[in-house]
């Protein structure tokens, strides 16, 4: 079983006439629904519910604060490379930019991790563009034994590994698996996918049952919002995360809700994402999945995230920094994307606390 | 009479325990707790940052009261042993909430994974309270295993339903020789209340006092339910009757022959 069976299903299925099916009634009838179907989910996500989302907000929130309590995790991305054989088209670290590549040295992750963690920060993200060659399986492992000694949750945002390789992590002390879908479409995955091993859309699709196999706590998804439609894509990216919650029951999944940002390159989403439209799509993840986690980076403004703390969102990442090694290590190396939400460790604890939530800075040991 | 609830070697008046995870801020915890008048506090070890100064949730307990540290996170019982041996080599007692969990839906406890750890940490001079589903057998193994008290859920954690497994608790109020504790799904006093009254020994509440608008408030009718409750329990509840009845409408005339 794979989730390619879910998305094939829905091969010949007429978005456009469904959305254009759906009343305010039915929408109405949802908020006083306990458990969603995929329907309900997918009506949540329709241009009519748009016009209530006001009312979706308030049960969003309910929800939020009854499962979640009044808190939001906290973590930082840590880049530890940036070399990459993939030509995508949308991301600065595609092999054809000409940019600054670099690689932590060990010596360097010590530095950037002793920097991070100085700040409180107790979670953490690994990432490396997707090189074998520059960053193999043995060397993200030799990083992960040095983070252990700083941090009480590492989770990897790496390519996608086999169910061996993911096990040899688990081991080293990986708890969590970050691997997004960047888009559901088929058809648009291999347009963006110009070049190289990331063209195999199924290898990728099926990175989270791997990782679930290979018995990861936590396992974090998500589609890339802007390289087709949005709505269908949080559509899969939603029944995706069901899919992985039924599959693997004692495993936490989480999911994530990137949005387009300026990178090096040339590249313009087809598809545009409002405020509105990003912020129906958690509302909808949220009823839809009462207990996923979901995951606001710091890709979105200040003042966007300073209003979501509490309708859904219960996972915000902190002082990044998109560049390898961009906490504490002098270097040129190029961001991957920009970041728009700038504040620091402190500050971002400081308007998590004064909107009446406690931020949270450990959850594993 | 004193009525004290005995748990281990200890002995409490205040029969609210309370948990200590999603409240707005750390530093109300301490108000809470004080409100409260409760002497046992949990905590989710996997959020307890001894290193921290702020962020160390256990530097806003009172000193005395019992640390029950949980296993919450654990999804067996390798892991629940792992956190409750880390708990006791924090300097965090020998108190220990078993909690494991393996269903990421509804957060049901896996009875199974709970009685081993149980098995294990009793041993090891634990004083060990499983949170668990409220099944007669089960139970009964855990008190065997060595269970100073049970925590069966009253819903699932953090659902504010109440108790819904009202029946399967009342079972094990009435077959248990050891405490039993309502532990989650409570969110009104009332709820904590009627636990109380049909003689549950303790009941411990978290969420719907930590997201109230006013969680000092909510925690001081928490505390006054729970003891509104075991006063009539003890006091001894008048039986339900079926209509309101004055007098012996239909046998009052019996009377009438022995005067």
């Amino acid at each position: 079983m794979s989730f390619y069976n879910t998305y094939n299903s829905f091969e010949n299925f007429s978005f456009e006439d469904f959305f254009q099916s759906v009343s305010d009634n039915d929408i109405l009838k949802i908020l006083n629904k306990d458990h969603l179907n995929h329907n309900d989910f997918l009506m949540l996500l329709s241009p009519k519910a748009e016009e209530h989302i006001e009312e979706i907000a308030k049960k969003a929130k309910k929800l939020t604060t009854q499962f979640f309590g009044k808190t939001i995790s906290l973590y930082t991305p840590m880049y530890l490379a940036n070399y990459c054989v993939n030509r995508c088209a949308y991301c600065g670290f595609n092999s054809e930019n000409k940019i600054n590549r670099s690689k932590l040295s060990l010596t360097d992750v010590e530095k950037e991790a002793k920097y991070i963690s100085s700040k409180e920060l107790q979670h953490i993200l690994i990432l490396t563009g997707e090189s074998r060659e520059q960053s193999p399986v043995s060397y993200i492992k030799d990083c992960v034994k040095i983070l252990k000694k700083y941090f009480t949750s590492i989770s990897i945002e790496i390519y996608p590994l086999s169910t061996l390789e993911y096990k040899e992590l688990v081991e080293c002390g990986v708890d969590g698996l970050t691997v997004y879908q960047e888009v559901y479409d088929e058809k648009t995955y291999d347009e963006v996918h110009i070049f190289g091993p990331k063209k195999d859309y199924k290898f990728r699709l099926d990175a989270p049952d791997r990782g679930g196999d290979a018995k990861i706590r936590t396992i974090n998804i998500g589609a890339l919002l802007g390289l087709a439609d949005y709505r269908h894509e949080a559509f899969f990216a939603g029944l995706h995360a069901r899919y992985l919650q039924d599959k693997f029951s004692d495993t936490e999944i989480g999911i994530s809700v990137p949005r387009m940002r300026n990178h090096t390159g040339h590249f313009e989403p087809k598809f545009l994402v409002n405020d509105t439209n990003l912020v129906q799509i958690i509302l909808a993840f949220r009823l839809f999945l009462p207990r996923v986690g979901i995951n606001l980076s710091t890709r979105e403004s200040a003042k966007l995230r300073d209003n979501l703390v509490g309708l859904g969102i219960t996972k915000m990442s902190a002082e990044s920094c998109t560049s390898v090694g961009g906490h504490a290590i002098e270097n040129d190396s190029t961001s991957q994307f920009d970041i728009s939400d700038e504040r620091d460790v402190e500050e971002t604890k400081k308007m998590i606390l004064s909107k009446g939530y406690q931020p949270v800075f450990q959850d594993w040991i | 009479m004193s009525d004290l609830l005995k748990i281990g070697d200890k002995e409490f008046k205040s029969r609210l325990f309370l948990g200590t995870g999603k409240f707005p801020n750390k530093k109300i915890i301490a108000k809470v707790i004080e409100e409260s008048e409760s002497k046992v506090i949990t905590v989710a070890l996997r959020r307890v940052d001894l290193d921290s100064k702020d962020e160390n949730v256990l530097n806003y307990i009172p000193k005395d009261s019992i640390l029950m540290p949980n296993t919450s996170g654990a999804r067996n019982a390798e892991e629940a042993i792992r956190i409750a041996r880390l708990a006791k080599a924090s300097g965090c007692g020998n108190w220990i909430k078993i909690e494991v969990i393996n269903d990421n839906k509804y957060l049901l406890p896996d009875n199974m994974e709970t009685l081993k750890a149980v098995e294990v940490l009793s041993k090891e001079g634990f004083i060990v309270l499983p949170y668990m589903s409220p099944d007669l057998s089960m139970a009964k193994r855990m008190v065997d295993a060595g269970a100073a008290a049970i925590m069966p859920l009253g819903s699932p954690i953090g659902s504010n339903r109440g108790i819904k497994t009202k029946e399967l608790v009342r079972i094990l109020v009435n077959e248990l020789n050891i405490p039993v504790i309502v532990d989650a799904g409570i969110g009104r006093p009332s709820e904590a209340c009627e636990c109380m009254e049909m003689g549950c020994d303790a009941v411990l509440v978290n969420t719907a006092i930590a997201t109230a608008r006013d969680p000092i408030e909510m925690a001081k009718a928490f505390s006054k339910a729970v003891e509104a409750g075991r006063k009539a329990y003890l006091a001894g509840l008048g039986p339900v009757k079926e209509e309101g009845r004055a007098s012996s409408p239909l046998t009052g005339f019996l009377r009438d022959e022995s005067n």
